[in-house]
């Protein structure tokens, strides 16, 4: 028997290390000699802390478990041999609907394995491609197979993953750079943080890989320094993997030489765009630099340079281990493989998965996701955070795969999609992005570092209640402008939130502009708040709140309003202990 | 994130402090001599004294190749660093979007309300230190909050403020 606690960002939140602790200290009272291990994210985030039971064949997946569920688990299933049915969510026999609709590459042993003990990696297979290719394939043969697979860039643009590296390949020099984006910044996306802290080895497999097929000794991870877990699974990893020689010099006697770093990032959102990164790495503002020449013929310290990010290469190892034709025959045509999509908002189970491409986003929300939270209306799905777009109900058919999702105005991005139900204002989401671009904005373009202010005012104009129905032309026209003038991807994109909520949501904007109305209910300046007499009881909780004095009554008799005084700070709605102040 | 290019300002925008610079020699000799390191330097600086404080960068760039203006171009662009001291507790606010989606902004509130103090800022008896963070990656655990590296998730205003207060207790015994 072995026991896995869930032990990712996700896992410890929720309170994982009290349950391993309850566990650790439950089996050493009753003599078990079981091994207790911790592991990375299964997905499952809405039903952490998660604690799998092995027994044999069979595994047993325990949700919401405390320390006294632990203990009780160690008593019952361990001890007794009894299961816990109240509290498993469910077997290997009868997997629920959020694993059955998965299909897991990428996130194949995340929540699986140990990620900080390199044997649980070697014994599942790890490794094998590495001294597959290294010992019986040429670097022109590692490329074509990822020609066949169809791989492309998971973070965002979707770019080939063979063409970068063979044009890494061909370019002269023999100093060559790998270099890992993990620089998840796209609020709403942690698909990246799942493979680093639950899978290390898998990444850095897929890298040395990657240094072996295009002529590279040398490969740095750029991690983001908001990943402080991470960044610590894979220095344990890179420091296992050098001891057992898939690090190094002379790599299992092949004669191929790579050595692995990690590069700390300092909180910028615009390094994820691969020449903000190189100069960050280079010890730099990160400012994107103009292209061509491209990384892959001037790139770190103006060497060849292939860039890709962590689901991109945590994909090779299984492309190469199963062969390209096997990825290349899940998903569509153009689309192939699986995609993380990292579920969030306002969504029943929220968490990541991994589902073969070209399904459409209604079977990810509804059929994996469980729909929305305490059953509201769907209003909106966000994919692909900033540079992304807002989708409505009537698109919820839309095959995800990169052809599809780009007709629509949005992108699959990196990733992340956050739900979006009838309380969220569409006006207000744009507005936080906007914000979101603008602070993120380096100041190297004009377009993108005044035009995405400009358009962050118009939106703000619009949900204090003051907009105009030509701020929408303008806003329009300001958007179109910054996509086309900007130099790098995070400019090119800002717009994009704007320019698909015009088009899907426009009716938002007009209530918003002509009946100075929020529909949601979130835009304060828009709001009246009103006693509801009935209701009102006299406790003066609310005028004692209330920073302006604006609310007159005496005691056990109802209060009011006074409409003229009121800032719309909501301090009385959220003191009141009755509901008697409304909307 | 260009904040102002005016030298007054800039002066005001550091803690100028006596602090002892002998602590940055091994962090110089470990990456005095590679090339692009700075971020690395600059790291490690505010790892030592929990901000970067003006004596450090001038020291840095007198022993280093690195201009004055380079060093603050880089301390100022990215938002890992701070010219300011911070308290015991570091309270990272994620405002992603799915904790914008879920009431970030109530809780953000809440925090704001008990302690007194707006993001950016440090409690008077140096305890707490208010920060918002883009993205902490937590996002199905919306709204989420981080504290000296510990994720806090699903959290209310009430719970919030809650936490807090327990750190205060607990700091105290």
């Amino acid at each position: 028997m072995k026991v896995l606690v869930g032990l990712g960002s996700c896992g410890i939140a929720a309170g994982g290390r009290k349950v391993l602790e309850s566990i650790n200290d439950a089996v050493a009272q009753n003599n078990l000699n079981i091994s207790v291990e911790p592991t990375g994210c299964v997905g499952m985030c809405f039903h952490e802390p998660l604690v799998d039971v092995i027994d044999g064949d069979k595994k047993y997946t325990y949700g919401h478990v405390n320390a006294e569920i632990a203990k009780k688990i160690v008593e019952n299933h361990l001890v007794n041999g009894q299961p816990l049915t109240e509290y498993i969510i469910y077997t290997s026999e009868e997997p629920d609907a959020y694993v059955k609709n998965q299909l897991k590459v990428a996130l194949e042993n995340c929540g699986q394995i140990n990620p900080e003990d390199i044997d649980d990696y070697l014994e599942i297979g790890g490794y094998g491609a590495l001294e597959k290719v290294l010992k019986s394939m040429t670097q022109e043969e590692v490329i074509e197979e990822m020609k066949i697979s169809g791989l492309r860039g998971r973070g965002g643009a979707g770019f080939p993953t063979w063409f970068k590296w063979d044009a890494a390949l061909k370019a002269n020099g023999t100093e060559k750079y790998v270099v890992c984006n993990a620089d998840e910044g796209d609020p709403g996306a942690f698909m990246d943080r799942s493979v680093l802290e639950g899978d290390p080895h898998k990444l850095i497999e897929g890298m040395i890989i990657c240094g072996y097929a295009m002529g590279s000794h040398h490969g740095v991870i750029y991690c983001r320094a908001e990943y402080p877990l991470a960044i610590k699974r894979l220095n344990i990893a890179i420091e296992q993997a050098t001891k057992r020689n898939y690090l190094g010099d002379n790599i299992l006697g092949t004669g191929f030489n790579f050595d692995l770093r990690i590069k700390m990032g300092a909180g910028a959102f615009v390094c994820g765009e691969e020449t903000a990164l190189i100069e960050s790495l280079e010890g730099k503002r990160g400012m994107p630099r103009l292209k061509p020449p491209f990384p892959a013929q001037s790139g770190y310290w103006r060497k060849p340079t292939n860039i890709n990010n962590v689901e991109t290469f945590a994909n090779v190892s299984w492309i190469i281990s199963h062969g390209p034709e096997k990825f290349a025959a899940i998903g569509t045509e153009k689309s192939k493989g699986t995609k993380v999509f990292a579920l969030s908002g306002k969504i029943k189970l929220g968490g990541l998965a991994e589902i073969p491409m070209g399904v459409t986003l209604r079977d990810v929300i509804f059929g994996i996701g469980g729909g929305i939270k305490g059953d509201k209306k769907f209003k909106a799905v966000q994919l692909g955070g900033p540079s992304g777009g807002c989708l409505p109900e009537s698109l919820l058919d839309t095959p995800v795969t990169y052809e599809d999702l780009s007709k629509t105005g949005a992108i699959v991005g990196s990733g992340g999609m956050v739900v979006m139900d009838e309380t969220t204002c569409i006006v207000d989401v744009t507005k936080f992005f906007l914000q979101f671009t603008c602070n993120e904005s380096c100041g190297k373009c004009t377009y993108c570092r005044i035009g995405t202010k400009r358009m962050l005012q118009i939106l703000e104009k619009i949900t204090e209640g003051n907009g105009t129905m030509e701020d929408l032309d303008e806003l329009e026209a300001l958007a179109l402008s910054v996509k086309d003038a900007s130099l790098c991807g995070l400019g090119q994109t800002a717009p994009n939130p704007v320019l698909t909520s015009l088009k899907y949501f426009r009716d938002e904007y007009i209530a918003h502009i002509v009946d100075k109305k929020c529909p949601a209910k979130k835009c304060t300046a828009l709001l009246t708040y009103k006693i509801n007499t009935e209701k009102c009881t006299g406790c003066t909780l609310c005028a004692r709140k209330c920073p302006v004095q604006a609310i007159d009554g005496s005691v056990k008799k109802p209060h009011v309003i006074n409409q003229d005084k009121c800032i719309k700070c909501g301090n009385c709605y959220t003191a009141c202990k009755f509901g008697a102040v409304e909307l | 994130m260009c904040n102002n290019c005016k030298s007054e300002e800039m002066v005001n925008n550091f803690k100028d402090e006596a602090i002892d610079t002998s602590l940055l020699k091994p962090v110089l000799e470990k990456y005095g001599k590679v090339k692009g390191s700075l971020i690395n330097i600059l790291q490690a600086t505010q790892d030592i004294y929990g901000y970067l404080p003006l004596q450090a960068l001038n020291y840095i760039s007198d022993n280093t190749d690195n201009k004055k203006s380079v060093i603050y171009g880089v301390a100022t662009f990215y938002t890992q660093f701070r010219l300011k001291p911070i308290g015991k507790y570091l309270i990272l606010q994620c405002q992603g979007t799915a904790c914008h989606v879920n009431g970030s902004k109530e809780v953000s509130q809440a925090l704001r309300e008990e302690l007194k103090i707006l993001p950016g800022e440090t409690t008077q008896d140096g305890m707490f230190t208010l920060e918002d963070v883009s993205c902490l990656g937590c996002c199905s655990l919306a709204p989420v909050m981080m504290i000296n590296g510990e994720a806090y998730g699903n959290l209310t205003p009430a719970e919030a403020v809650n936490i807090i207060r327990n750190i205060r207790k607990e700091d105290v015994a």
